[in-house]
């Protein structure tokens, strides 16, 4: 079913947008960690992405992108009050969160478009009454995302860009060690974001003996437990993102098999891209 | 001369070396000639036993005879009366197996080529575009989920007697395994959007992308009206093999590898976006319909050789026989008694050759074939790019999990009423893949069929 677009923002020009979709099917059921797949037009391809908000009361759902392959490209041409052709969710299983109360503290860990799906689990812990810390990174400030959104909710927000042009100098490990190492209360660590950073999260974690969750972006094609394309090993076993995810224990994800597994089609992907481009005449 | 001498009329078919370069269906259709001399083989038994080897009970001969009289609209008036699809049981079902294994002429000779038959009357009607009449509208919701052969059955036949039928479709194109795994080459993708097309045009409504289970709950259907819900959301995640190496680039599920091809239009990249892995050495391991189906898709995606690797031999291959000699005559070659024990990949990954292990046969198992015994010291490697496993699957999972009253038996499917295929919640039903595991179109056809029957008697009257 077509789904339309009500609101498009630019959050870094040219590079990542948020998208708000009148989708009151979808939003009524949807909950923190949830994903949709989406297709922008006839020849598309089917794609999943992470919710990063819903609006029961108005029917929305939002999301954020990163402009990075062809399709991103493509729903990156549309405006406001257009359609995405197909929309459906929501899909995986929700993110397991338990009502602690402020004493129990949870570090949410962004980087890159990831602080936007991170952003949604933020704010189902923070409605169930947990302490939340955010703790999102970027390359510099002007590339920082959500750092508003999460302030209005989260206890605390801890910033780390590469630049040092805000918060700490360095990446967000680097607030997250600090903080580890100060504060014995932190009862659960979530990390959503590029594979290396969640690999290295769910490195360090695992000294600390904190459970970790980390949400896998593994390539999909149906996206509701038919074809098998986003099987991971965790614990040594096969899983599958789309219906046992897309959240998993950070500290028994194969993350080198999964980041093997994500570069499947990159040949073709920039063949996609290449394709596109020519038939835009931007040359 | 006795009719019953008479050979059965081959089916044309695209030459094999033009074939394998193309997506195009493989079987032609018969002429108006071709059909006439068919239809003048059936007997017109006064008692068919051919009907009772039909799941959805189609009246074959009279069909049949209206061929011979001329009157191609009444023959397909028959074919719909009691099959919602004809267009695609005339393609896909096993034959051989069902009708044309009790047609009382295979016993001395042939038997009639009923599946050929009911194709040429169903391609007649959809490219007139024959409507069947439609029928008055009665205020009763009915909600199927899914939109494969059991659902669009259930959907036909409530539709038929004026039911408003609304189907759920969780893909982005409804027709479900019609659609995503049976090949354009062996089923056009135009046959499937006409015979739904047929359905809309008794009213039935179609939404795609809404999930049975997350989507759509059978709470939010009950509270919006519906009286009931067939339950039709068919196979789901894969079986592995269960060996080493099987998550390298380069090993697929059947399903993927399909769903890519015929749902992405794979074959169609770049123009369409959906790319799909193109092998040089390819082997598929099962050697069922989905085999074969995997196996043809790969010769066309240019593939230098296809292997099927079957731990049985050629007398147990499950699939159905003239889909095993089209995928022979298109230079798929069969790698008989041999399983595989493991994968091997270079250091990016990238599957470069499976370990295979000789079998022999033994005893007859449960499934009645003789069951394959390892021959000790017997390993081998063989090269290979691309490996295709296709063993089954599993139920699909969502809809299933996101329902916890319904009954499942050992296996993870729904229990239902043999007679009514209700399940253990009053006015849901279920049939199809997601009751049987892993069957064919026409016995999900029949599931569909028999619970529409059971609805139609309790909302209908």
């Amino acid at each position: 079913m077509a789904v339309k677009i009500l609101k498009k923002e630019s959050l870094i020009p040219g590079r990542t947008s948020r998208l708000v979709l009148d989708a009151p099917h979808i939003a009524n059921t949807a909950k923190p960690g949830h994903f949709i797949m989406l297709r922008i037009n006839e020849t598309g391809e089917r794609f999943p992405l992470t919710i990063a908000d819903t609006d029961k009361e108005h029917g929305t759902i939002t999301i954020v992108y990163l402009v990075m392959g062809k399709s991103t490209t493509l729903l990156e041409t549309l405006k406001e009050g257009d359609e995405i052709l197909d929309v459906a969710g929501p899909l995986g299983r929700p993110t397991h969160i338990v009502e602690g109360g402020k004493g129990h503290k949870v570090i949410c860990v962004g980087g890159g478009t990831g602080v936007a799906a991170m952003h949604h689990i933020a704010k189902g812990h923070s409605q169930a009454g947990n302490y939340v810390i955010a703790v999102i990174g970027a390359r510099s400030k002007d590339l920082l995302l959500y750092y508003d959104e999460l302030s209005k909710f989260c206890d605390e927000v801890l910033v780390a860009t590469n630049d040092g042009s805000m918060g700490v100098k360095g990446m967000v490990t680097d607030p997250l060690i600090e903080r580890l190492n100060t504060d014995k209360d932190i009862k659960e660590v979530i990390a959503i974001g590029p594979v290396p950073m969640m690999e290295a999260i769910a490195k360090l974690t695992k000294d600390y003996n904190i459970p970790t969750t980390v949400s896998l972006n593994s390539l999909m094609v149906d996206g509701m437990g038919m074809c098998g394309a986003c099987r991971v090993t965790v614990n040594g076993e096969t899983k599958f993102t789309c219906v046992d995810g897309p959240e998993f224990n950070g500290h028994q994800v194969d993350f080198n098999e999964l980041k093997t597994r994500l570069s499947s089609f990159r040949d073709k992907e920039a063949e996609s891209v290449e394709h596109y481009k020519c038939q835009c005449g931007a040359h | 001369m006795s009719v019953e001498k008479l050979a059965r009329t081959p089916m044309p078919c695209q030459e094999p070396d033009e074939r394998v370069k193309n997506f195009s269906e493989v079987a032609l259709g018969y002429t108006d000639e071709m059909a006439q001399a068919e239809a003048s083989r059936c007997l017109q038994c006064k008692n068919p036993t051919c009907r009772k080897g039909c799941p959805v009970e189609v009246r074959i001969p009279e069909f049949i005879a209206e061929i011979k009289n001329g009157n191609l609209d009444k023959a397909y008036e028959i074919l719909k009366s009691t099959n919602s699809l004809p267009a695609v049981c005339g393609r896909v079902c096993p034959q051989e197996k069902q009708c044309e294994a009790k047609c009382i002429l295979g016993v001395k000779s042939e038997p009639v080529a009923i599946g050929r038959l009911e194709r040429y009357v169903a391609d007649k009607a959809l490219a007139n575009q024959t409507k069947t009449a439609k029928p008055q509208a009665k205020d009763v919701k009915i909600a199927c989920i899914g939109s494969g052969p059991a659902s669009l059955t259930c959907a036909g036949y409530l539709a038929n007697l004026g039911a408003k039928v609304t189907v759920f479709e969780g893909l982005h194109e409804p027709g479900g395994v019609l659609v995503y795994g049976i090949p354009e080459f062996r089923l056009p993708k135009s046959i499937v959007h006409k015979e739904i097309e047929g359905l809309k045009d008794l009213d039935v409504d179609i939404k795609t992308s809404f999930v049975g289970g997350t989507t759509v709950t059978l709470d939010s259907l009950f509270a919006e009206g519906y009286k009931a819900v067939f339950v039709g959301v068919g196979a789901g995640l894969p079986l592995f093999l269960n060996v080493p190496g099987e998550n390298l680039i380069g090993v697929y599920s059947a399903n993927e590898y399909l769903t890519r091809a015929n749902l992405g239009r794979a074959y169609d990249f770049p123009n369409y976006d959906t790319p799909s892995y193109s092998g040089k050495k390819v082997t598929v391991f099962g050697a069922g319909n989905v085999a074969m189906d995997a196996a043809r898709t790969a010769k066309r995606m240019g593939a230098e050789t296809v292997h099927i690797v079957y731990r049985r031999s050629r007398n147990e291959m499950p699939a159905r026989l003239e889909e095993i000699e089209h995928a022979f005559e298109e230079g798929v070659q069969l790698f008989e008694l041999s399983a595989p024990l493991s994968f091997k990949g270079d250091d990016q990954g990238k599957l470069v050759s499976v370990t295979l292990q000789k079998m022999e046969l033994g005893e007859p198992d449960a499934s009645g074939r003789r069951s394959p015994i390892p021959v000790p010291n017997s390993e081998f490697e063989m090269e290979t790019d691309l490996a295709i496993v296709a063993l089954g699957t599993r139920p699909n999972p969502l809809f299933i999990r996101n329902t916890p009253a319904l009954e499942l038996n050992k296996k993870g499917y729904i229990v239902v009423n043999e007679e009514t295929n209700e399940t253990s919640i009053p006015n849901v039903f279920a049939g199809g893949d997601i009751v049987t595991g892993s069957a064919t179109v026409i016995l999900a056809m029949g599931a569909g069929r028999k619970a529409a029957m059971t609805i139609a008697d309790r909302f209908l009257k």
